[in-house]
Formats: structure tokens, C-alpha cells, sequence
């Protein structure tokens, strides 16, 4: 056999650093958040105040999802924020126009061509994305940095700026406010959404072409993979996840609000990366990803419950991005050098 | 006919890669494809396998025409290929790797026993033992190597690709590999096999195909195939005339290494001497840490330790800047990455490394006129066609872009110069122009240490050869003992170092452990 360099290669720190490595900072994170909370705040463990955090984790766990297929892809979306309030504001707006135009409708019916438009609307967003990277090689970056003002813009122009507040009663009260075996109806919904993500990205061989297209494209294109058909899917699937958030707000709140998820890309962007998804593409874990996301919102909530004020959050969470990038390239670094 | 492809011609600008070729495959043969490096052997295996599409010409697969192959339909045609620069994706498995683009599923899921299953019956076949959940990403250049062979060989392939499969293989892993290729021809498999390795050559091909330049020199049968031959068709002259007289005439030295040691662990205990007016050439494997030496004398590295002289005077590379004002000047193997600015003018190019000079800009104002002069005059002596200094080094053939970057070792009073793979991907103009460059500065008396994977290069040029395995010099060659197999053998480490390099320069700083 051949002499191998990776056997050479000297093993790896021990310590915090390599577990760190091996399954990501925010499991050690939560686990020293949790603990500080227990001994300091025992309202942290109230019912409502652990429904409240599941909630936020849920909204922010859907679109860090679709922020990781498209890292690993080799991307960004930064136009996850501005697809939430087109979404929103579409979904509210379709359902306020079938309500004056068919009263007859079953509630359900109309709710169902909210819902539906507002998703469609999210992956034809998703799609012009893939069609500018893929198609006219603009870089993912200014790409969805001119669709979050383009798409924004949109949702304003429709609204005049003014949230939308012809949204059916029923869609708030059984979808936005609902609960199911004592937990919201929405942490429900997100639980299989994630359970899916997971399928695909686990088992699945389109799972493993999105990882093989961010990977190495070169090697992908060389194995018979379509990447751009695979890269496009990934910001479609980021679009169609932002819009559901998007919808699962709106019913949360009752209206089409288009001035939604203003900090949508940077906290999506901030769970991936604690997630361990790599700035490179190839690599990311939803199980990860959806740790890291849960972190994101009990920091938040500890951080609310601390009566910290929210601007400090902002700061807070920019620096932990910073460390989380940091993180990352360290690691990065380690398998160059294997 | 199994493959047939008709006057391909490949164009990049400013480069013809292939100029009106023909090449065809019988099924049950092994067709080898043979050429310096350059010479578009590559082009045209990207374009067989659906990689590149030619600019004219046309392809037939079992004399039927096919048009727009894409590496998707020449994989369902039975095309498969195994690619020089690899084609696997380092953060997936082995298993994934094998299987990319053509995974078995159960009901949409992936079935991962089945894969592991096949991929077992071709690895025992190739006699590889890899891991098959291992990361790529963590192999050796050898095993990846493997995964890549093994992931051709899983599909039942009528037409396999091999682009130098043994280049980073032991002489008995290339041997198991060869005894797999010549079972596959009993099946009628049609095999291209791109190697300059005569042994290969002469043990496999049954025609051999000779390109230089982009243009079809030629097709030989096996039997025909001699050294002299074949050598004479890749080079279109008699070997002798390629290269250049080299007269040594070792003085003091010019640059000393001991003891360097590269922080993550490529290099370890690495000596050297070079003295003026000789050229000392370094041989080894690909990855066997030969370019990093010169890397780390240029300060582009990080060392742990180690004692570096130049001209006498003991520093500590630290970086570039530094190294070139101390009379020592690397030229990188990667001249588009890290040697030149593409989009900008050939003189900007040329002049980047001197502007601190001041008679060209190190006041603070450059010297426009005395840059373009100096610039000029280098280009001259080099041969730069055309030899228009204000076009982009964009607009440039590889072999010009190189004369682009050596024209900065005449801009500066150097001392040390050290040539890193200094002619992969020209042409053979340019590299007798490169080696004549490589022979007037020995003679005028610098010294020169010449990096390089072409064996023959380093035989004719070098007066010493350090042969590297591993990140370690294994052996010193001089003088009769400077043969093709005595480095051959050292490629593989089987020597252990020969004797410890003499260097001794007086007043070296000792720099362990620096970061």
C-alpha cells in the first residue's frame, strides 16, 4: 500500500476544541445556557416561556434550512427576509381578494390558495435567483442582494407600506394560534419539515448530488450530475422555506406584514455557519443546522428575560457569527493540512 | 469502430490546443495517447468523455454520429473516465464518491449496502484495500487515486479513459492496475491510456498516437514503438538539441538550507547547498514536498525551524519582499494563480517585482519610461512573440506568459534563482528558450535550483540532483551516479539518504521555532 499523508498527520488538539469540531458549539453552548438558566431564572422554564422559545425556533429553523442548502451549494440567499414579506403579503392579499370574490368559499379553500400562492410565489423567487447565478454567472451574493431590494420593493409597492389585515379569522385562530398535544400547531409543522430535510440530505441521492454540486462542481458535472439543474433546486427550495415561514408568521400575526424578516439573512446566515456549514459548499448537517437555530432562539429569549436591550442583541449576535466563521476556518484549515 | 473521432480542433485564446485531429479506438485495444505536457492530450480526452466540446470536427461511438456529448451522455454511451485532476468531492465518502451520479436506491432512499457490496467486488478485483466510509478529503494522492479508478471501473464501460493513472502510484499498485487494464481489453473493453511512462507504454499499447502542439504527429503500433522513436515524435527533434550545453563551474555558495522544517509538517530536516554558476535540480513525485522547498526559501511558508544563507548572509524568510531584496527570486509552478495579473499588460506583469527599485519606482513615482525600456529589453532577450509589451499577458500562448515571468529575474541583480516546474504546459519552442535562459545564468555565474517532475529536464540541466520522498531529501545524486533509475528509485523512498548534504555556511542564524 501507498504511504498515506492523512495517516501521518498529527491527531487532532484534544479538549473542547475537538469536540467543538466534531459536533458543533451549539450543543455545548445550549447545554451552558440551559444550566446558567436553571440556576439563575426559573422563569426561563415556564410553559409559556419554552412555547415562546420553540416558536421563534421554529420560524428560524425553516429558513436556516434553506440558508444551508444553498451555502452548500456554494451560495448565499440573502433574500430570505424580503421573500418572507412578499410571501406574507401575497398569501394575505389573495386571501382578502377570494373572501370579496367568492363569499360562498369554504374558509379552508381560501386559506389554501393563500397559502398556496404565497409558496409559489417564494419558489419563482427562488428560481430567478437560480437563473441569475446558474444562468448569468452573477454572483450568488449580489444576486439575492439585488432580489432582497427588488423583491422588498415589490411587497411595498403592493401594500403602500401598510399591512394587510384581510386575513380569514379561522387562518389565525386554528393555524397561527393552534395547538396540538400541548404544542403549537406550527412547531408541528416545522418538526416535519425539518424530519424531511433530513430525509433528503441523508438518504436520498438528490441529497447527495447538492452536497457533490457545492463540493467540487467540476467533479459533479464530470459524474453525469446536472449542477446547475442541482444548484437552482437549492434556491428554489430556500425560496419555497422562506415563504413558509413567511405564511406561518402572517397567521401567527394575523395580517400580511410587508416589512417582515428585516433580519432574516443575517440570523439564517449566523445559524448555518454555528451549524458548521461551510462557507466553501459541501458540507452541512441539518441536524446541525436546526442545533445551532435552537440556540440562536433560547440566546434571544435568555437575552429578552435578561431585559437586554435589543440593540445590544444585534451586536451580540454579529459577534457571534464573527466567532463562528472563525471556528470554521480554523477547522478548514486542519483538512487543508491533512 | 468503436470511438472515431475527425478533425477535432480545440481553440482558447491565444492558444490552439488542437489543431485537426483524428484519433480512433478499436474495441479489445489499448490506445495510448502520447505527448509532452501541453502537448493537448488532456484537451482531447475532455473532449472524448464529453467534458469540453471541440470548436469543429466530429465524434462517432460505435459508428453511430453523436453531437453535443456531455459527460452525461457519454457515461450512458459506456465512456468512462479517469481524470488527472480528480474528479471526486473530498467531503463526501469513498462509497459516495463511486457511486456519485449513479447511486442505487430502495424506494428513493439510498441503499447503501448494495453500493458497498459492488464497490467491494471491483476494489478486490483491483486488489485496493481503501476504506470505504472514509472522507476523501483525508486520503493520500494515492488513494485517491484508486477511488478514482475504481469509480470508471463500476459501471460496465466499453470505452476506458485512463489520464496517467500511475502518476502517483507505487511501481506494484501501477502493476495491479496494468493487469486490471489488460483483463478488461480480453473483454473487448476499448481503453485510451494517456502515459508518458515507456515502461507502461511498452508493456500495454497496442497503437500509439503522438501529439506536440496540438497537432497529430502521428499513429505507431506497439511493435514500432521504440524509445528513440517515440521520443523524437513528442519532441520533433533529436532529445540532444533540445537541451541546452550546461556549463558548471560551481564557485562559493549561493544559497544554503539546513534544517527547515515546515510549521504543518511538509517538509522535515531539509538541506541543501547551491552553488554559483551551477544548477542543482530537485526530482520526486508529485506531493512529495519539492515545490514547498523552494516555497519556503522564498519566505511564501511557514517554517519551524530551519538555517537559510543566501550569498553568504544569513536570513530568515519571512516573506517575498524580503527574499527578492535579499538577491533570491522563486518562480512559482502556477504561473496564472500566483506568478501574473492576467488582465493587465505584459510590462506591468514583468516590472511587479522590481518596482521598489529606485530607478523604476521606488521614490514613490514610477518611471513610466525606464520601466517600458527595461521591460522591453528583457522580453528581448527572452523572445517574446509578439513582442508587444502593452497587450494583456491574457492574449499570451503558456510558453510567453512564462517568458512574461522570467523577465522579472532580469529586472532585479539576483543572486539565487529557483525555477519551479519551469516548463509544464508550454511548448517545445518555449522550453528550449527557457532552458537556454536557465543555461546563460549559470554561465554568468548565479545559482540556480531547478524544481521540477520532468525527469529528463532535471538529467540534462542540473550538476547535483536532491531526489525528495515524503518531505525528506532521500538522496544526493552527482556527477555518474545521476542516472534516471538512481532517482527513479528514490521517488519511492526505497533508499534511505544516501549521505547528509554538506552545508556550511558560516554565521547562519539558528531560527527554530519561529512562527
Amino acid at each position: 500500500m501507498g504511504v498515506s499523508r492523512g495517516a501521518l498527520a498529527a491527531p487532532m488538539d484534544t479538549g473542547i476544541l475537538r469536540v467543538a469540531l466534531r459536533i458543533g458549539v451549539a450543543p455545548i453552548l445550549i447545554v451552558v445556557l440551559v444550566g446558567a438558566m436553571a440556576l439563575v431564572e426559573p422563569r426561563f422554564f415556564s410553559r409559556l416561556n419554552i412555547i415562546n422559545i420553540l416558536r421563534n425556533f421554529s420560524f428560524l429553523s425553516m429558513i436556516a434550512i434553506g440558508q444551508m442548502l444553498v451555502m452548500i451549494v456554494g451560495g448565499f440567499d440573502m433574500c430570505v427576509g424580503a421573500v418572507m414579506a412578499l410571501a406574507s403579503v401575497s398569501g394575505a392579499m389573495t386571501m382578502g381578494a377570494a373572501l370579496v370574490a367568492f363569499p360562498d368559499l369554504p374558509v379552508w379553500l381560501v386559506c389554501l390558495a393563500g397559502v398556496m400562492v404565497a409558496l409559489g410565489v417564494g419558489t419563482l423567487a427562488g428560481l430567478v435567483n437560480g437563473l441569475l447565478v446558474i444562468g448569468l454567472r452573477i454572483s450568488p451574493f449580489m444576486g439575492t442582494l439585488g432580489m432582497m431590494s427588488a423583491l422588498g420593493g415589490l411587497a411595498l409597492f403592493f401594500t403602500r407600506g401598510v399591512p394587510i389585515t384581510t386575513v380569514p379569522r379561522e387562518f389565525v385562530s386554528d393555524l397561527g394560534r393552534g395547538m396540538w398535544l400541548g404544542l403549537p400547531l406550527i412547531v408541528w409543522i416545522v418538526a416535519g419539515v425539518i424530519l424531511l430535510a433530513w430525509w433528503v440530505m441523508e438518504q436520498t441521492a438528490g441529497g447527495r448530488h447538492l452536497y457533490a454540486a457545492g463540493g467540487n462542481p467540476q467533479a459533479a458535472r464530470a459524474s453525469g450530475i446536472a449542477s446547475g439543474r442541482v444548484v437552482t433546486s437549492a434556491y428554489m427550495a430556500s425560496g419555497l422555506l422562506a415563504a413558509g415561514a413567511g405564511i406561518l408568521m402572517t397567521a401567527r400575526v394575523g395580517s400580511g406584514q410587508p416589512i417582515l424578516g428585516s433580519t432574516a439573512a443575517i440570523e439564517s446566515i449566523a445559524a448555518a455557519v454555528l451549524g458548521g456549514v461551510s462557507l466553501r459548499g459541501g458540507i452541512g448537517r441539518v441536524t446541525r443546522v436546526v442545533t445551532a437555530a435552537l440556540f440562536l432562539a433560547i440566546l434571544s429569549n435568555v437575552l429578552n428575560l435578561a431585559r437586554v436591550d435589543s440593540k445590544w442583541q444585534t451586536l451580540i449576535l454579529g459577534i457571534a457569527v464573527i466567532l463562528a466563521v472563525l471556528i470554521e476556518l480554523k477547522a478548514s484549515r486542519r483538512s487543508d493540512n491533512e | 469502430m468503436l470511438l472515431q473521432a475527425t478533425g477535432i480542433s480545440k481553440i482558447y485564446p491565444g492558444v490552439t490546443a488542437l489543431d485537426r485531429i483524428d484519433f480512433d479506438l478499436k474495441a479489445g485495444e489499448v490506445h495510448v495517447l502520447f505527448g509532452e505536457n501541453g502537448a493537448g492530450k488532456s484537451t482531447m480526452i475532455g473532449i472524448l468523455s464529453g467534458l469540453r466540446s471541440p470548436d469543429s470536427g466530429s465524434l462517432a461511438v460505435n459508428d453511430r454520429p453523436v453531437r453535443n456529448l456531455d459527460p452525461q451522455k457519454a457515461r450512458e454511451m459506456g465512456i468512462a473516465a479517469v481524470f488527472q485532476e480528480f474528479s471526486l468531492v473530498p467531503s463526501l465518502s469513498v462509497l459516495d464518491n463511486i457511486f456519485l451520479g449513479r447511486e442505487i436506491t430502495r424506494f428513493g432512499r439510498i441503499d447503501r449496502r448494495a453500493m458497498a457490496r459492488r464497490a467491494r467486488v471491483v476494489l478486490d478485483e483491483l486488489g485496493y484495500d481503501i476504506p470505504l466510509h472514509a472522507m476523501v478529503a483525508g486520503l493520500s494522492r494515492a488513494h485517491m487515486q484508486m477511488v478514482e479508478i475504481a469509480k470508471a471501473l463500476i459501471v460496465d464501460a466499453c470505452v476506458l479513459i485512463l489520464d496517467e493513472p500511475t502518476a502517483s502510484l507505487t511501481d506494484s499498485e501501477a502493476d495491479q492496475l496494468l493487469a486490471v487494464v489488460h483483463r478488461l481489453r480480453e473483454r473487448g473493453v476499448g481503453i485510451i491510456y494517456v502515459s508518458h511512462r515507456l515502461r507502461e507504454i511498452r508493456a500495454l499499447a497496442d497503437r500509439i498516437t503522438v501529439l506536440r502542439s496540438g497537432t497529430l504527429v502521428g499513429t505507431i503500433t506497439g511493435v514500432d514503438a521504440t524509445e528513440e522513436r517515440l521520443v523524437e515524435m513528442m519532441t520533433g527533434r533529436k532529445i540532444d538539441a533540445l537541451f541546452p550545453e550546461m556549463r558548471h563551474r560551481p564557485k562559493e555558495v549561493g544559497l544554503a538550507v539546513e534544517g527547515l522544517s515546515l510549521a504543518d509538517g511538509r517538509l522535515t530536516d531539509i538541506a541543501l547547498t547551491v552553488r554559483r554558476g551551477e544548477a542543482v535540480g530537485i526530482a520526486g513525485l508529485v506531493g512529495c514536498g519539492k515545490s514547498e522547498v523552494g516555497r519556503a526559501v522564498f519566505g511564501v511558508e511557514r517554517l519551524s525551524a530551519g538555517r537559510v544563507t543566501v550569498g553568504g548572509r544569513a536570513v530568515r524568510p519571512r516573506s517575498p519582499r524580503q527574499m527578492l531584496r535579499e538577491g533570491l527570486c522563486y518562480f512559482p509552478s502556477d504561473r496564472n494563480a500566483e506568478g501574473l495579473a492576467l488582465e493587465r499588460p505584459i510590462v506591468e506583469s514583468c516590472s511587479m517585482a522590481a518596482l521598489d527599485l529606485p530607478h523604476l519606482g521606488g521614490s514613490g513615482w514610477l518611471r513610466r519610461s525606464a520601466e517600458n525600456a527595461r521591460v522591453a529589453e528583457a522580453m528581448k532577450r527572452l523572445a517574446l512573440r509578439p513582442p508587444a509589451i502593452t497587450a494583456p499577458v491574457a492574449s499570451l500562448s503558456g510558453g510567453n506568459r512564462q517568458k512574461v515571468m522570467l523577465g522579472r529575474g532580469l529586472l532585479r541583480d539576483l543572486d539565487v534563482y529557483i525555477f519551479d516546474e519551469p516548463t509544464v504546459g508550454i511548448d517545445v519552442g518555449a522550453k528550449v528558450e527557457v532552458y537556454r535562459f536557465i543555461a546563460d545564468l549559470v554561465e554568468a555565474g548565479a545559482a540556480v535550483l531547478i524544481i521540477s517532475s520532468e525527469l529528463p529536464e532535471i538529467l540534462a540541466l542540473s550538476n547535483r540532483i536532491y531526489v525528495m520522498h515524503e518531505g525528506r531529501i532521500v538522496r544526493e545524486l552527482e556527477g555518474k551516479d545521476a542516472t534516471e533509475a538512481n532517482v527513479l528509485t528514490g521517488f519511492f523512498g526505497r533508499e534511505e539518504r544516501a549521505h547528509a548534504p554538506a552545508a556550511h555556511a558560516a554565521g547562519a542564524v539558528e531560527v527554530r521555532a519561529w512562527a
